[in-house]
């Protein structure tokens, strides 16, 4: 598959050559996410000018030996066929990745750093990247990190890439570490109003219970157990509440956003904030995850989409000790991610210089300086 | 500047005794734990606060001095080894707790704060703080940071960089970074990681929020024997293969486990090629179920004998010897070095046999702990510095064992850093283009290069003459880009 590493070099140094920006996609099915640089219609021009780089054909699983706790596979590969694999050896992504769509890769889900209801437990996408296979913006195939679990021997350039929109190289392999399937899993659901249950959550996080994901909407907490059947049994007793019947599909529409919560146009923002927050007196229906770290807003109306509103989300957020994206939205004029200090900013637009000197990959898809 | 001007520089705002310049008050920073590596600063500086360490970094950018930051000391990789043109910047004195917040489970401290003493602090809270380093009653959290340190039960719990939300950053020109937040993310590029193990050659860091875990309810260890150590490593293979994350399973050969059988009592297998500690910890349901399976596992691997901990004391006495490996080696030997490849837990087998070849081609005694979880060999090699030729013999048997590593699909350092120490393996370990890469992060940061200078990145130059240069094909590959 070399042939396709040489021609993806090919095409990152004819951008380079031109001077034309190069939009980095697979399954695209994380178009929705980031400053919009696909056009709705595929056939029409990029907004950027220039052209896509269409990632999916260097896929396949290139090594998993179970019992490493480590895969490596190419980026084009899907995430549901990734997942299938790891699941027939009773193994699991325990970031629990949305797809957002069948045509999910791995290069997407590794980009764009999303992860789902198990998060707050098991930890993010780059707590699990070990290392990568990348081109730079200069065409180079590079390799960082590697294929164990400890390894201090240069930069973490790998966790770097991860959650970098491919502003910075165009991810060709990934080495994942993995973990097993929990034993046992139920899904637990308590009426309750948010103040109490953002208490819970927090509480509950501080005691070691086997709690896997949480979920707050609608006067309702949801929480899952996972794990040995005996912890999940004891711990169950402890918690009280009512099992639900579905527990598999409750997370998987809180997963993809099929939650009924999330079936709209309005925008969505997302604000990864302090987990002890006390409920957002923001306008729009809320959505907590990740033990209260979490809180998807969706807004009343499209009206709400002007600048006073977007600046009183953020200011909650940066209030509450972190940041809000604004995840979903048609056509709003605002900047999806939360904007940098200077200093951070600085930075940031030099690495991108390192890794990107002509600026070709992705641009504009974080941050307009990148 | 020469060094009487930087003192007095220094002097305008820092008290005289926290800039030291005379030899015998220089004496005690010339080393770190890795003591074959000794050079004496040009002066130490011992900031109070973070506006000093700033003021210092200003007074070095200025005047293009470099600056060498430490925490401890207890590094293992001459990663604080002073320059000597250059300020060592000691932390140590930034050592406050700031805030602890047990219902958010974060604690925010400063870098001079020792990595037990978090743990100390979140007790009464039930909480702890998770990577625990074999030196973590006396290493500090800024240098944890700096190498992203791990401990035992990092296969479980994770290393430095799953254990910290947020960092305080002060760059070379004295600008603060504020990476992380108080949330699970941040936007931007995740910068977090990326200071994490830099080795001090990013930035300065003078704040670090980090997770509490829970302490678990209960933990339990199965002591198991083997004959050889291949079904050492296959009894290793099955607890995970069979779905168990102990929270630490940790291996050592017949040569330690004698050595600190007769050091601490705790009752090992002396005739055993391998003996092997894995533990569980969580609720007492769930660590009854799988120490049950662990027993059955063990058995199955063909353990010559098996114990369960009864009780905590116990626990703690079969765990002392492996703690007390380091200090055992120190007593069969005048002098030892220890190594940190990592590898594929399925090469173990074939790794230690070739370490022992190299042991008998060497004539040099080694002991070898393994962080069976995850892969992380500590190769200990016995010599005697004071006798002529050793410890360049030593160095050539681990470098040798380091590329053995590498070949192995490993890495040349799992947890203790490329410091000073192993910077000539980095050329075995990353092609050109990886190399520059790591020297243009680096230059994003400090483009004067004054941070650490020759640390952890050799130069191009260096693996030219070091001779490991691996270049691809013979050519580099895209001779008509620009270069950096």
């Amino acid at each position: 598959m070399q042939y396709l590493i040489d021609q993806f070099a090919d095409t990152i140094q004819a951008a380079g050559s031109a001077d034309e920006p190069l939009i980095i996609r697979s399954g695209g099915t994380k178009d929705f996410y980031g400053s919009r640089v696909v056009p709705l219609a595929l056939a029409d021009p990029l907004p950027s000018g220039g052209g896509i780089l269409d990632a999916t054909a260097y896929a396949g699983i290139v090594d998993y030996e179970p019992t490493e706790l480590v895969v490596t596979a190419r980026a084009g590969t899907r995430l549901s066929d990734l997942e299938t694999e790891l699941a027939r050896h009773g193994q699991m992504l325990a970031f629990e990745p949305p797809h957002f769509g069948a045509g999910a890769t791995l290069g997407g889900c590794v980009a764009t750093g999303l992860s789902g209801p198990r998060r707050a437990s098991a930890g993010a996408v780059r707590d699990f990247v070990l290392g990568v296979r990348m081109l730079d913006g200069r065409g180079e195939d590079l390799r960082f990190g590697g294929q164990v679990m400890k390894n201090v021997a240069g930069y973490d350039v790998s966790r770097l890439m991860t959650g970098s929109m491919g502003t910075l190289g165009l991810l060709l392999e990934v080495s994942l570490k993995v973990l097993p399937l929990p034993a046992m899993e139920l899904t637990l659901c308590l009426p309750m109003n948010e103040t109490e249950a953002i208490e819970k959550m927090n509480f509950w996080a501080g005691k070691p219970l086997p709690v896997s994901a949480i979920c707050f909407c609608d006067g309702v907490l949801f929480l899952r157990l996972s794990g040995a059947a005996p912890a999940v049994r004891a711990a169950r007793a402890i918690m009280g509440g009512e099992e639900i019947d579905d527990g598999a599909v409750f997370w998987e529409t809180v997963r993809e956003q099929t939650h009924p919560l999330f079936q709209t146009r309005k925008p969505l923002w997302r604000l990864s904030i302090k987990s002890t927050t006390p409920p957002l007196s923001l306008p729009g229906n809320q959505l907590i995850e990740w033990g209260g770290a979490l809180r998807w807003l969706v807004m009343d109306s499209a009206d709400a989409d002007t600048e006073a509103v977007h600046s009183a989300i953020r200011s909650a957020a940066k209030a509450a000790g972190g940041h809000a994206t604004l995840f979903r939205s048609d056509g709003s004029c605002a900047p999806v991610f939360h904007p940098l200090t200077p200093a951070m900013m600085n930075i940031t637009r030099r690495l991108k210089e390192k890794f990107d000197p002509m600026r070709i990959l992705n641009p504009g898809r974080i941050y307009p300086e990148i | 500047m020469n060094a009487l001007e930087l003192v007095s520089r220094l002097r305008t705002f820092l008290p005289s005794d926290a800039v030291l310049h005379e030899i015998e008050d220089l004496r005690p920073y010339e080393c770190d734990g890795l003591s074959a590596y000794r050079q004496m600063p040009l002066i130490v500086a011992l900031p109070r606060t973070e506006n000093e360490v700033i003021e210092i970094l200003e007074v070095c950018y200025v005047a293009k001095i470099p600056v060498v930051a430490r925490g401890a000391g207890t590094g293992l990789s001459g990663g604080a080894l002073p320059h000597a043109e250059g300020v060592l910047l000691s932390l140590a004195k930034l050592k406050q707790i700031l805030e602890l917040d047990p219902v958010a489970r974060t604690a925010r401290v400063q870098p001079g704060v020792r990595n037990l003493a978090i743990s100390e602090a979140a007790a009464a809270h039930g909480l702890y703080y998770a990577p625990d380093p074999s030196s973590q009653i006396a290493c500090s959290i800024g240098g944890n940071v700096a190498e992203n340190s791990g401990g035992v039960h990092c296969l479980k719990y994770g290393l430095t960089v799953h254990n910290i939300i947020k960092l305080r950053v002060i760059t070379i020109d004295g600008e603060i970074l504020e990476i992380g937040a108080d949330g699970l993310d941040a936007p931007g590029y995740d910068l977090l990681a990326l200071m994490t193990g830099s080795e001090g050659m990013l930035g300065v860091v003078t704040e670090v929020t980090v997770k509490l875990t829970p302490k678990p309810e209960k933990a339990q260890v199965v002591l198991a024997a083997f004959n050889d150590l291949r079904s050492a490593g296959d009894a290793v293979a099955n607890v995970i293969g069979a779905g168990i994350i102990p929270a630490g399973m940790e291996m050592m050969d017949k040569i330690t486990t004698r050595a600190v059988e007769e050091y601490v009592h705790a009752g090992y297998n002396l005739d055993a090629a391998a003996i092997l500690l894995c533990e569980a910890d969580g609720t007492a349901e769930e660590v009854a179920e799988e120490i049950r399976h662990i027993n059955e596992i063990m058995a199955r691997s063909g353990a010559i004998e098996i114990r369960t901990s009864r009780d905590e004391a116990e626990r703690l006495k079969f765990w002392a010897g492996r703690k007390a490996a380091f200090p055992a080696a120190g007593r069969i030997s005048p002098d030892y070095y220890c190594m940190d490849g990592t590898i594929p837990r399925k090469s173990l087998a074939n790794v230690l046999s070739g370490i022992e070849a190299l042991s008998v081609e060497y004539g040099l005694r080694c002991m070898n702990v393994f962080h069976a979880g995850d892969g992380n060999l500590h190769p200990l090699i016995l010599y005697d510095a004071n006798q002529p030729g050793e410890l360049e013999l030593t160095e050539k048997f681990g470098a040798r064992i380091l590329q053995m590593c590498i070949q192995a699909g490993g890495t040349i350092t799992g947890e203790h850093g490329v410091g000073m120490e192993k910077i000539d393996q980095m050329c075995s370990q990353f092609k050109i283009g990886e190399l520059k890469m790591f020297h243009a992060v680096k230059a994003a940061f400090d483009p004067d290069g004054l941070l650490n200078p020759g640390k952890a990145v050799p130069t191009l130059r260096r693996c030219a003459e070091h001779g490991a240069m691996h270049v691809h094909r013979g050519e580099e590959k895209f001779p008509g880009l620009p270069r950096f």
